[in-house]
């Protein structure tokens, strides 16, 4: 799976670093980043995709 | 576009003895397109009840949370989204561009990181709250002597009031929410008493800054001086009551679930079972809008219940079981969108902080009346208890 994060829509929820760390932390500005853009396909980065409130984070299958 | 006449309901006022959420919002979510209500001051307000068209609204461009716009749906003069004009820096009532701005500067403030690095002052606080209770002897009322001077404290520390200056703070914080043991006059006076503060330590913090929020915002310089007051106020006010609100009614669930005591998804159970800001979502529609096939106009009011979206079979199994094994995470208690709560990492820890300390140092707290007995607020924006009396 492939992730890509849209800095400029974040609201800095946190929502992310709290479903997947390992794949997402907030920068200095609280600002998301991705840590791990090719991650295993697993349930918690999609968590990550799905409660982001600002639908920042795209999932790519490939 | 749904050809049927909208139904009309009453406004979502709580009603005494009803539980909550009401099951009247069952009714209303299975009914095509949304339902229409009015205000106690006779607008039109449409009331959104479906989890995806609670996302939906909360997300819509086209749909503002902007008090100065006309329509907008607040409840009374005292309940709802103050003017910019009435206080500067109230950024939950901007729209983007100028909501952005606001946000951009607080959140590296409330990073899951930061949260964490306070974590150690979080413990100290429920500890000492708990020592005070048990050196007071058996009983205690737990709103008054725990779950409001937790976030209020929390909230002083995060500020950096200083320590001789956190039992006025406390206390003047406490005044504003009791709805019922304060008078009109009194809550005015502990506003006024706060504003005053919160002006004073800014203007201290100018001088001698501090490893804290109000020395970092004053550094940046993003904020005027006038603004900076007003989110200062919006921070205590947001963080204050419904904190309190959600440890109280926690805190009871948990007495009556005991299995679940100990374990941290509790916490997040707890936020969508309560969902205690049911009514602090406001929105207006600034034009046309459709939502689940219902016109919505320009100029009318819309309020995305939370209480609702988050008890829609639709999104929850057994939504109305309390169930923290639950894998669905998506709750809206802290609403979506942009404005999603700012706060929501500060919450989760403190609220995990004081469960797991207030059962491992009083094992044997109890309910001190029949659950029946305990004074639920129908009479405010949000929901909670007026006392929780326990014993142990
Ligand atoms: C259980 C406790 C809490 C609940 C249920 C809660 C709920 C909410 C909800 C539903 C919103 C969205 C309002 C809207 O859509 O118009 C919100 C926004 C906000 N909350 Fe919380 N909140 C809690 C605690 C806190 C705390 C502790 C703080 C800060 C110390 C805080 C600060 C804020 C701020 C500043 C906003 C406005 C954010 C924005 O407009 O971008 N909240 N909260
Ligand atoms: S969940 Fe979304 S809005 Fe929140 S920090 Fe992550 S990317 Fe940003």
């Amino acid at each position: 799976m492939r992730i890509s994060v849209d800095p400029d829509r974040c609201v800095g929820a946190g929502q992310c670093v709290l479903s997947a760390p390992e794949v997402f932390d907030q920068d200095a500005d609280g600002i998301v980043t991705v840590v791990n853009a090719r991650p295993a396909d697993d349930e918690a980065v999609r968590h990550a995709g799905e409660l982001c409130p600002s639908g920042s984070i795209t999932l790519h299958e490939d | 576009m749904g050809t049927t006449e909208p139904r009309v309901v009453d406004f979502p006022l709580r009603r005494p003895g009803e539980p909550f959420p009401p099951p009247r919002y069952e009714d209303y979510r299975h009914h095509e397109g949304l339902v229409v209500s009015h205000l106690p001051n006779g607008n039109k307000v449409w009331l959104v009840t479906r989890h995806e068209d609670v996302r939906a609204v909360l997300t819509n461009k086209k749909i503002s949370s902007n008090p100065d716009h006309k329509g907008f749906p607040n409840i009374s003069d005292t309940m709802g989204v103050p003017r910019q004009e009435q206080i500067p820096g109230w950024f939950v009532g901007l729209d983007s561009p100028e909501h952005d701005r606001f946000r951009k500067a607080l959140i590296p403030e409330f990073t899951v990181r930061r949260v964490r690095q306070m974590r150690p002052a979080i413990e100290r606080t429920v500890e000492e709250r708990i020592d005070a209770m048990l050196a007071a002897g058996d009983h205690a009322d737990l709103v008054a002597d725990f779950a409001l001077p937790v976030p209020s404290l929390v909230i002083s520390t995060l500020l950096g009031v200083p320590p001789v200056d956190r039992d006025f703070f406390e206390s003047r914080t406490r005044t504003l929410v009791a709805i019922r043991a304060s008078t009109d006059r009194q809550r005015d006076t502990a506003t006024k008493e706060l504003l005053r503060y919160i002006n004073r330590l800014v203007a201290i913090k100018e001088k001698w800054p501090g490893d804290d929020l109000i020395s970092r915002l004053l550094a940046s310089g993003t904020l005027a001086a006038n603004e900076m007051s007003g989110v200062l106020m919006l921070l205590l006010i947001a963080g204050h009551e419904t904190t309190a609100n959600n440890i109280a009614l926690g805190v009871v669930t948990l007495l009556l679930n005991p299995e679940w005591v100990g374990d941290d998804r509790a916490v997040e159970e707890t936020l969508r079972f309560h969902s205690v800001a049911d009514l602090v979502s406001l929105r207006v529609a600034v034009e046309d809008v459709e939502v689940s096939g219902q016109l919505i106009k320009a100029g009318e009011g819309i309020i995305p219940l939370v209480a609702a979206a988050n008890h829609d079979a639709e999104a929850f199994a057994c939504p109305h079981a309390f169930d923290p094994a639950r894998t669905e995470r998506h709750h809206v208690a802290f609403g979506y969108g942009v404005h999603q709560c700012l706060g929501q990492n500060l919450v989760r820890v403190e609220m995990e902080i004081a469960y797991r300390k207030l059962f491992e140092r009083i094992p044997g707290l109890r309910l001190a009346v029949p659950v029946e007995d305990l004074p639920f607020k129908h009479d405010g924006v949000l929901c909670g208890l007026h006392e929780l009396p326990v014993r142990w």
